[in-house]
């Protein structure tokens, strides 16, 4: 177990011309469990393998623990990862791939079997331990991936899309039985998905990356409640935050002619960003008009148009929505961005209520 | 795959940089994300194959370059720089003149009667169910068979007093008499070589049939009425690829591969007997002694085999990269 | 899929079977009877009594000019022909291959050239001067002199090459951060996975080595080292001069010089074909 930190961490490419990666900052607490999220090709898996040890660092500093490790081969490193697909040795049974980096580092036959078995008990795979990957199930070789990670005892877990080779269901609940086999370990954990849901889920905390940079580090709450950017807005959550153009004048908030809320003195173009679950279909506010309906069961997102921009609206109601219909909005949960940078722009109503809170 | 350089244009001053990227360790275009990073272990790896190479590749080549500017004395006694005139001999003599019309003839018969035959099996054997797996078999074990075998029994077959050959030709009217007769032993040059690459080119085409989805077959088993229509129009298009391949592969067979089926036959004894430009630069240096003249043809040979051996390079590297 | 079966196609499939296949079962009948039958009654389709007889001699007689070397021992040397180039050659392009798939090294695309460009010119266009190395080394008469100069086209290292590249990335690297170096990885990782590979690289370069003709003919002046295609060419010249040529010694000699690769190739048809088609030569 250690703690983990990322100095100024950047990588460019043999022959790349800008850096996958740039300016990374991040400490890891001993035990915590951090998502890397963000969309494909942001440089996630990037960062994951320079802390492994399969990519060179080209910028800045890795440790882990008090060591840094930049200049370490993987196998020194004491990490463990686990891959997308696995990566299972197909010709060795599911027990030898497990047992084989402890073989490498010269365990005793004893300490080997008991890891082994005390790792299998944990994920349930004691009948297939004489099996060869082949001839088990996708849920069973992730789980073997994931046993080769444990037996190890490391300081640092990595994953790398771990769950993305799994259908939905079982994705679900391997999603769930890895955050609890971490929690009963408690090693540090480093996974990267570009499955907000999963990230959302599983994080201690998420760090959300763009384009090599990072956007936001924060605990899933914090990041989904205050989006630091309208990138981080429109990424994390589901539906996605709508984002529409609206204007401030003499304090009002106005959007398509209606003013929403007062704030206070600022003035000229914004993002507003509103969530579906924020909204509801009402007998006072916004006009909207109903473009498609989407049922959930217990709930239906109702996507509409106010003006010419468009807008989600999560609504529980029985009765069919269809036509014009008009929406509420709660005045406190708005998101407010500079429309040019995007950033966030604290509305001083909002800090008001919160710091009431 | 891109960097080969058997390219045979390069950009102004691409050289230079090709040049430095064969000497740098950073390729543009690893083999594998991660790589191991150790200067001297995999020369240690190489080392077998190099020495190999080096010993038995690149000294008798560069000793044919060399040779083939020297008359060398018979009897072993030094050599004499001669430029190209070793060159200029074997070029402007009538008998190589004559020796490689014939290569070229039994090249294009080798190869059409093979290639065709091959695809002919190979196309029935993929429509059959019934015994598909026998004839398979059957077809494919003369694969193994190795020419000077093949050329043996081939003998037996056109022998002028127990071969069934001789026999039926002499139904026919024809004294076929292989050995003596220029085109007769050509005919058994051919029909030994043909029946022997069979099997190569069946094997081919059929698992190049058979990896036509069955999609694609059913889909042309609806757009097209008749056989051969569809034959015409899906099957072959589709088999091109294999069929250039081969169309190399046979080429080089027949070149080379025929040398021993070619031994067998004529045995040493070219009197007035067809033989190939592999089998005369054999005869010209080991029988003839002229080592000189032997290398120059050697040469010669190298350029033209190296020339459809690019050719066939590019390809397989197209083939394996999409195949 | 539906199409009907037309017995034309089977007719073409029998004939082209019979034009391949009735020379061999002619040559192997043949070779049970008495050479003065065959020379009488010419080549035979049913089987005779002399089986015994002719494959006894061929294999224990001592022939040859020097009169010392039997069918057992060419069939021998055959072996150890086939046997040692496949072998040879799995060994040397599996390393080969491995230094230019997982290494990252200096020079590394000039010696993969220089590698490669062995593909470009077969045995038979520098068969002189190869002689003449050989003799300079003094390899002429020796089983290494035999086998090891035929390793020198690359076609398994090419192959190779394409297995290794295909292998996933992560296998690697999975390998590496269980602590695998370059030897380890190579042994536990890398050889247990093209075992398949290996068998059918195997099949078509033991069937190579066995069926080679005219670098054993120039190698081997001494009868001891003869393979039984070597053993092929004597028994033709031995013929010149003769009443009655030993057309059934021949076709003996034939036989056991088919049987073996023929064997091969019927019983692991499968992995051979895999092995022909994909790695191409
Ligand atoms: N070996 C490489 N050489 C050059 N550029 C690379 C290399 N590997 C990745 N890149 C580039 O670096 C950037 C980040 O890639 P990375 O694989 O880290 O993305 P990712 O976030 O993991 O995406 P995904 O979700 O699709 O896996 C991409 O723009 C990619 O093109
Ligand atoms: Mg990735």
């Amino acid at each position: 177990m250690a703690h983990l930190s990322l100095r100024n961490v950047g990588k460019t490419y043999a022959g790349g011309n800008q850096p996958a990666v740039c300016g990374i900052n991040i400490e890891i607490a001993d035990g915590e469990f951090i998502v890397l999220v963000g969309p494909s090709g942001c440089g996630k898996s990037t960062l994951l393998r320079m802390v492994a040890g399969l990519e060179t660092t080209t910028d800045g500093e890795i440790r882990i623990g008090e060591r840094v490790v930049n200049t370490l081969d993987p196998a020194e490193r004491d990490i463990a990862m686990v891959f997308q697909n696995y990566a299972l040795y197909p010709h060795m049974t599911v027990r030898d791939n497990m047992a084989y980096g402890l073989k490498n580092r010269g365990a005793s036959k004893a300490t080997i079997t008991e890891r082994v078995n005390e790792a299998s008990r944990m994920l349930e795979l004691g009948p297939y331990l004489d099996r060869k990957p082949r001839a088990l199930s996708g849920g069973q070789r992730q789980r073997v991936a994931m046993g080769r990670a444990i037996v190890r005892q490391p300081a640092a877990f990595l994953f790398d899309e771990p769950l993305s080779n799994l259908d939905a269901k079982l994705r679900v609940s391997m999603r769930m039985e890895i955050r609890k086999l971490q929690k009963r370990l408690g090693t540090t954990s480093l996974y990267v998905t570009h499955d907000q849901l999963e990230a959302m889920t599983l994080a201690d905390r998420l760090v959300v990356l763009n384009q090599g940079k990072i956007e936001q580090i924060g605990a899933p709450l914090e990041i989904y409640r205050k989006p630091a950017s309208t990138f981080v807005a429109s990424f994390i959550g589901a539906p996605a935050m709508s984002l529409l153009d609206a204007f401030i004048e003499n304090g009002a908030i106005t959007l398509e002619g209606h003013v929403l809320a007062q704030i206070g003195n600022m003035a000229g173009p914004v993002t507003l960003g509103l969530r579906a679950e924020d909204l509801r279909i009402a007998k006072e506010g916004l006009p909207m008009m109903v473009e498609h309906v989407e049922e959930l069961g217990a709930q239906r997102i109702v996507h509409g148009t106010i003006g010419a921009q468009t807008l989600a609206v999560i609504d529980t109601g029985e009765a069919a929505v269809q036509g014009a219909v008009r929406v509420a909005i709660d005045p406190d949960r708005l998101h407010l961005f500079d429309t040019t940078t995007g950033q966030r722009i604290e509305s001083k109503r909002q800090t008001a209520r919160e710091l009431a809170l | 795959m891109t960097d080969s350089p058997l390219r045979t244009t390069l950009p102004n001053g691409a050289l230079l940089s090709r040049l430095r990227a064969w000497y740098s360790a950073d390729t543009p275009n690893p083999a594998k994300r991660v790589q191991f990073d150790r200067p001297l272990t995999p020369w240690l790896f190489l080392l077998p194959q190099l020495a190999v190479v080096v010993i038995f590749f690149y000294w008798p080549s560069v000793q044919a370059v060399t040779s083939s500017f020297y008359i060398e004395d018979p009897f072993g006694f030094g050599s004499t720089f001669v430029g190209t005139e070793n060159y200029t001999d074997a070029l402007t003599s009538s008998q190589y003149a004559s020796t490689a019309m014939f290569t070229a003839f039994f090249c294009v018969m080798v190869t059409g009667l093979s290639l065709g035959i091959g695809l002919l099996l190979a196309v029935k054997a993929d429509k059959v169910i019934r015994g598909a797996a026998t004839y398979k078999t059957l077809l494919i074990s003369v694969y193994a068979i190795a020419p000077p075998v093949a050329g043996l029994i081939g003998m037996m077959f056109f022998d002028m007093h127990i071969g069934p050959l001789t026999d039926l030709a002499a139904f026919f009217g024809h004294d076929l008499r292989v050995g003596i007769n220029y085109w007769d032993t050509a005919f058994a040059l051919i029909t030994i070589s043909v029946w022997k690459q069979i099997p190569y080119n069946f094997i081919f085409f059929l698992s190049g049939l058979q990896s036509v989805p069955v999609s694609v077959r059913e889909a042309a088993l609806i757009d097209a009425q008749s056989g051969w229509r569809r034959f015409c129009d899906v099957t072959l298009p589709l088999l091109a690829p294999t069929a250039f391949f081969l169309l190399v592969i046979n080429i080089t067979y027949a070149m080379f591969d025929t040398f021993p089926i070619i031994d067998v036959v004529v045995k040493d004894k070219p009197a007035n007997n067809p033989i190939t430009l592999v089998y005369k630069v054999y005869l010209d240096g080991f029988k003839g002694n002229d080592i000189g003249g032997s290398s120059a043809q050697s040469v010669i040979l190298m350029v033209v085999v190296a020339a459809l051996t690019v050719l066939q390079f590019r390809f397989l590297e197209r083939r394996v990269h999409y195949g | 899929m539906m199409q009907r079966i037309k017995p034309f196609d089977h007719l073409i499939l029998i004939i082209g079977a019979l034009f391949l296949i009735a020379p061999v079962v002619m040559a192997f009948m043949s070779s049970t009877h008495s050479a003065i039958d065959i020379h009488s009654n010419g080549l035979y389709f049913t089987p005779g009594s002399d089986a015994v007889g002719t494959y006894g001699k061929v294999l224990t007689h001592r022939g040859g000019f020097t009169g010392d070397v039997t069918g057992m021992r060419m069939l021998m040397n055959s072996m150890i022909m086939g046997l040692g180039f496949a072998v040879g050659k799995i060994v040397l392009s599996m390393m080969a291959a491995y230094a230019l798939v997982y290494f990252r090294f200096r020079f590394a695309t000039l010696l993969f050239w220089m590698i490669f460009t062995t593909l470009l010119l077969p045995l038979e266009v520098r068969i002189m001067p190869s002689y003449q190395v050989m003799s300079t080394l003094g390899l002429l008469n020796s089983y290494t002199g035999l086998i090891v100069p035929l390793l020198a086209s690359a076609t398994g290292t090419f192959f190779f090459r394409q297995f290794f590249r295909s292998i996933p990335d992560e296998m690697l690297e999975a390998a590496r951060i269980d602590g695998a170096g370059p030897y380890k990885f190579f042994i536990d990782i890398l050889v247990p996975l093209s075992r398949t590979m290996m068998a059918a690289i195997f099949i078509i370069m033991f069937i190579y080595g066995w069926n080679q003709y005219l670098w054993p003919l120039l190698m081997t002046t001494d009868e001891s080292f003869y393979t039984l295609m070597r053993g092929i060419k004597s028994i033709l010249q031995v013929w010149i001069g003769s009443q009655i040529p030993d057309y059934n010694e021949a076709f003996a000699l034939a036989v056991l010089a088919m049987i073996p690769p023929v064997a091969v190739v019927v019983i692991f048809q499968r992995m051979f074909i895999k092995g022909l088609t994909e790695s191409d030569k």
